[in-house]
């Protein structure tokens, strides 16, 4: 049995038939071509698969593709411009934010919904904003770093 | 045509930001998953849930039927097929034949049973829960100690006092040391099994070319050229029509040195269907069926002065194994060995080891591998010694650290420590955090019933594996550089790294010896059709052997250049800097670019010399190399919750020169969050009949954001003579320095109660259980 859906990603319309078992996230990495977004763990706790749903971030290994139908998706592949990097990208970059890069893509996610919802964040704010996102390699220190500098950037802009 | 830019300064030692970055934060980068083979097939592993059962019968027919599947193999299929291999050797040892897929019986929880083929990985998983299979369950074991017990579950019915082998060495005279002694601490210790827990899971596609018959492995590995010696003597297959990449590889930390059976089973399906198939861990499986690390139980003897004069040190080590031996599990309580006196002058050691078979998964080398363990020993010991004596824990330590004019120092154990100043790292941390203040406000505080713990680890690892003969998988590293006929840069490496950022390291070092912009080199590793043969990235072994390997094929390089600058220049000798040749007389010079033009358009050769600019590099090591450090841990304890929050985390690491600041602060990051979760949170628990009980993310607690301290890192830096770098290797400091200091520190915050040692994790459960008693473990 398929099912018809639509969806917006990344400011692209796509249709397509798909089992309704299938989860988003392989929707997006296999059927889409967006391997962004990674599988870590499958039981919704490492955050790996995070993307943006109607500008939400959500854990894309705990929705069917179908959910996503009508609604618009961000992956980290359509954060990055004509211009350039998006802020969170650069400040990982530059603060050495990652190092193997596999959490990366779901870590960046998670910390636009946390800098949307809290522009100027204290370091317990960031930690605690980031505790669904698993990174094995950098024991988060750059990653606060990371952050920490996207918000100030991010906030240079807005002014 | 000559397009190479100079470089306006020198970038090692600099905070260059990481140049496999962009892919990676774009989401662009490619790992195993992400690869897609037209017409590839999906595997799903049908696993035993029993940790110990016969196998009464498989029946595949019901799966089969289902859409899509393309085929069943079961244990029969793969009965004659040469076991999962380890390269590690010692005397006596016994090494079960570890079939890819179980064959009459199953020995661990996950154990292999059969490997279903479909068109996707829905299908696959769909009829692997179709495949039937009937067991009888058997008495298991999951303690090492009850194992070794007489009248236990035998492991291996062949072997009924699971013993795989039994190990020992001795330096000095230790009867003698325990003679003259004043003072014999003794304690058990144990360090608890881990899980690595990568964040990419393992996985493989493997591609057989039916026509050419050879074969392309892609697999999520840190050693692929070793994966691909294996695989060919396994399969018989050439092992020049062998291809193994490793593609983008999301971390690994030792559990991706192995050769698992999954790469060997993938192997056989793609050539068996003609098809290329790939399986993909999930992260249960990645739970059950990828090395864990540690699970060690220790038994310390320490026999020293009244004075603080420590003498000797015996251990013996009884190491869960698990049901197998993977690749070099044997071999790594053997490193627990050679580390056993820390950094101290000990005259007399003695070791035993005895090699445990358990119903668990293996154990094997997880981020430094028997050297944490011994870590935690000796640094534990110490502070034992140090309440017994009633001295100061640092003044112990400084009292029996060799003297830096005392290098090299040779060990009880065999070694030469290469090069050292060990007060100084302890010094500057007790300095950073005002020990002395502390103290004073350590005991202010225990009148009112606060409990704040000061403990301190002085580390020394073994490091950069190694030389050969004490490497199972050779020990050397290979280097390729080549200079472009446009006279940019490519250089190849025999190390495989995944996430050490030696694609940006290497390029510094590489940069700064040819006097060319970064930008104009590219570092390749990975893959064996393109890279010449290497070992691989573990062991902090990377920039220590691969990095000096790339500096000796520089040298070489160098050598070259400067004969077509002095031909091109018409000089008998010129010098190489800034990315130009001089001649020193003329003041004429050509440039870098210049000369990769006249290399390779060859109208005029220098004298013996042939036309290119290519040189390659195999560098044996001629010893170890041997970082240090202190981390000094300040926690306070909650009396009513048994919570322990980290007031300060000081980490002065001493890992030689520095190639990369940025690199090396995010090594010690990682290493410490590691090491902080075996001391608080991480264990592998299996209850009796084998049943792993954190099978999980959910019960399996790895550090997270919230819970980490920031952690104040900084270096001494006592330049390596092992290497024309001077580096030592930093990839397992933080792990290795940690867990002691943590557990120390809480000891301390609780020895005025009586509690002398405890054993990891300490969760909260354990301390308040200890606080309520009143001290009583």
């Amino acid at each position: 049995m398929q099912r018809k859906f639509s969806l917006t990603i990344n400011g692209k319309p796509y249709a397509d038939e798909v089992e309704p078992r299938l989860l988003l996230i392989h929707y997006l990495r296999e059927v889409a071509g967006l391997t962004g977004p990674h599988i870590g763990c499958e039981t919704s706790t490492c955050g790996a698969c995070t993307v943006m749903l109607d500008g939400k971030a959500v854990k894309s290994c705990t929705l069917f593709a179908v959910q996503a139908d009508g609604r618009d998706v961000l992956t980290i592949e359509g954060l990055a411009t004509d211009v350039g990097l998006d802020p969170l990208q650069e400040a990982f970059w530059n603060e050495h934010g990652l190092q193997c890069g596999f959490c990366t893509p779901g870590m960046i996610m998670t910390a636009r919904q946390l800098l949307e919802d809290n522009p100027s964040p204290t370091d317990d704010e960031i930690r605690k904003g980031l505790e669904g996102n698993v990174c094995r390699c950098t024991g988060y220190q750059h990653i606060l770093n990371a952050v920490k500098a996207a918000a100030i950037q991010m906030e240079k802009r807005g002014a | 045509m000559a397009t190479t830019t100079v470089k306006p300064e020198t970038l090692v030692g600099k905070k260059v930001r990481r140049r496999e970055d962009p892919r990676l934060i774009t989401g662009t980068a490619t790992y195993l998953d992400d690869i897609k083979l037209p017409g590839m097939y999906h595997a799903c592993v049908v696993r035993s849930p029993y940790g110990a059962a016969r196998i009464k019968s498989v029946n595949i027919k019901p799966a089969l039927e289902l859409p899509g599947v393309a085929a069943i193999f079961t244990g029969d299929d793969v009965k004659d097929l040469p076991s999962v291999p380890c390269v590690a050797q010692l005397p006596g040892l016994r090494m079960p034949h570890h079939h890819m897929l179980a064959q009459d019986r199953v020995y661990f929880v996950g154990h292999p049973i059969a490997v279903v083929v479909a068109r996707d990985r829905y299908l696959a998983a769909d009829a692997a829960d179709a495949v039937e299979v009937e067991y009888e369950e058997l008495p298991a074991v999951a303690d090492p100690e009850k194992a070794l017990a007489p009248g236990s579950p035998a492991v291996h019915p062949q072997w009924p006092d699971n013993t795989a082998f039994t190990f020992h060495q001795e330096g000095g005279h230790i009867e003698e040391a325990f003679r003259e002694a004043d003072v014999i601490v003794k304690q058990r210790i144990t360090s608890q099994r881990l899980i690595p827990m990568a964040m990419e899971t393992r996985g493989v596609v493997a591609d057989w070319h039916a026509a050419e018959k050879s074969l392309t492995l892609y697999s999520s590995s840190q050693a692929p050229h070793l994966l691909r010696s294996l695989l060919a003597g396994i399969f018989g297959i050439p092992e020049n029509r062998l291809r193994v990449v490793a593609p983008e590889v999301g971390g690994g930390f030792g559990s991706k040195i192995d050769i698992y059976a999954e790469d060997m089973l993938m192997t056989f399906v793609t050539q068996r269907l003609n098809k290329p198939v790939k399986w993909v861990e999930s992260r249960r499986e990645n739970f059950l069926g990828t090395i864990h690390g540690r699970g060690h139980v220790d038994y310390y003897e320490l026999a020293a002065k009244r004075d603080g004069t420590m003498l000797g040190l015996k251990l013996k080590i009884i190491q869960d194994l698990g049901a197998y031996l993977q690749l070099l599990t044997p071999a790594i309580p053997t490193l627990s060995v050679l580390m056993m006196p820390g950094l101290y002058k000990f005259k007399h050691i003695s070791a035993d080891v005895i090699g445990a078979f358990t119903n668990c998964f293996p154990t094997d080398a997880y981020r430094g591998a028997g050297r944490p363990e011994a870590t935690h020993g000796i640094e534990r010991m110490v502070d034992i010694l140090a309440a017994e004596l009633k001295m100061d824990p640092a003044e112990l330590r400084l009292k029996n650290f060799p003297a830096p004019e005392e290098f090299p120092f040779p060990t009880a154990t065999g070694l030469a420590y290469d090069s050292g100043n060990y007060a100084l790292p302890l010094k500057t941390a007790l300095a950073e955090v005002e020990y002395d203040k502390l103290r004073e406000e350590q005991k202010q505080g225990r009148q009112t019933g606060k409990l704040l713990g000061i403990g301190m680890s002085a580390y020394g690892e073994i490091c950069a594996f190694g030389p050969s003969p004490a490497t199972p998988t050779g020990g050397w590293e290979s280097a390729t550089v080549k200079i472009e006929p446009s006279g940019k840069v490519t250089i190849l490496t025999g190390a495989s790294p995944h996430g050490q950022g030696e694609e940006t390291t290497f390029a510094q070092i590489a940069a700064d010896e040819l006097g060319v912009n970064i930008d104009d080199i590219v570092v390749y590793h990975g893959d064996t059709q393109l890279v010449q043969y290497g070992i691989g990235t573990f062991g902090s072994r990377g920039t220590a052997i691969g990095g000096a390997a790339l500096y000796y094929a520089l040298q070489e390089l160098k050598e070259k250049i400067k004969k077509f600058g002095a031909t091109l220049l018409e000089a008998n000798q010129v010098s190489l800097s800034g990315g130009a040749c001089i001649d020193e007389k003329s003041g004429k010079s050509v440039s870098f670019a210049e000369i990769a033009a006249a290399a390779y358009r060859a109208l005029k050769l220098p004298p013996n010399t042939q036309p290119g600019l290519v040189a390659t590099h195999f560098w044996e090591p001629p010893n170890f190399t041997f970082p240090f450090g202190a981390h000094v841990v300040i926690t306070e304890v909650d009396r009513e919750t048994g919570e322990i929050a980290i007031r300060r985390y000081v980490a002065v690491d001493d890992c030689g020169k520095i190639i990369n600041p940025l690199l090396v602060a995010g090594q010690v990051h990682g290493g410490v969050a590691q090491g902080l979760g075996q001391a608080l949170w991480e264990q592998a628990v299996y209850d009796d009949n084998g049943q792993l009980l954190t099978g999980e993310l959910t019960d399996y607690a790895v550090p997270r954001a919230h819970m980490m301290p920031w952690i104040e890192a900084s270096h001494t830096v006592t330049p390596s003579p092992v290497n024309p770098l001077g580096v030592k290797g930093v990839g397992e400091a933080g792990t290795i320095g940690c867990s002691p200091a943590v557990v120390n520190s809480v000891v301390d915050a609780l020895s005025h109660l009586g509690v002398r040692h405890l054993d990891m994790p300490l969760t909260p459960e354990k301390i308040w259980r200890i606080v309520q008693a009143g001290g009583q473990a």
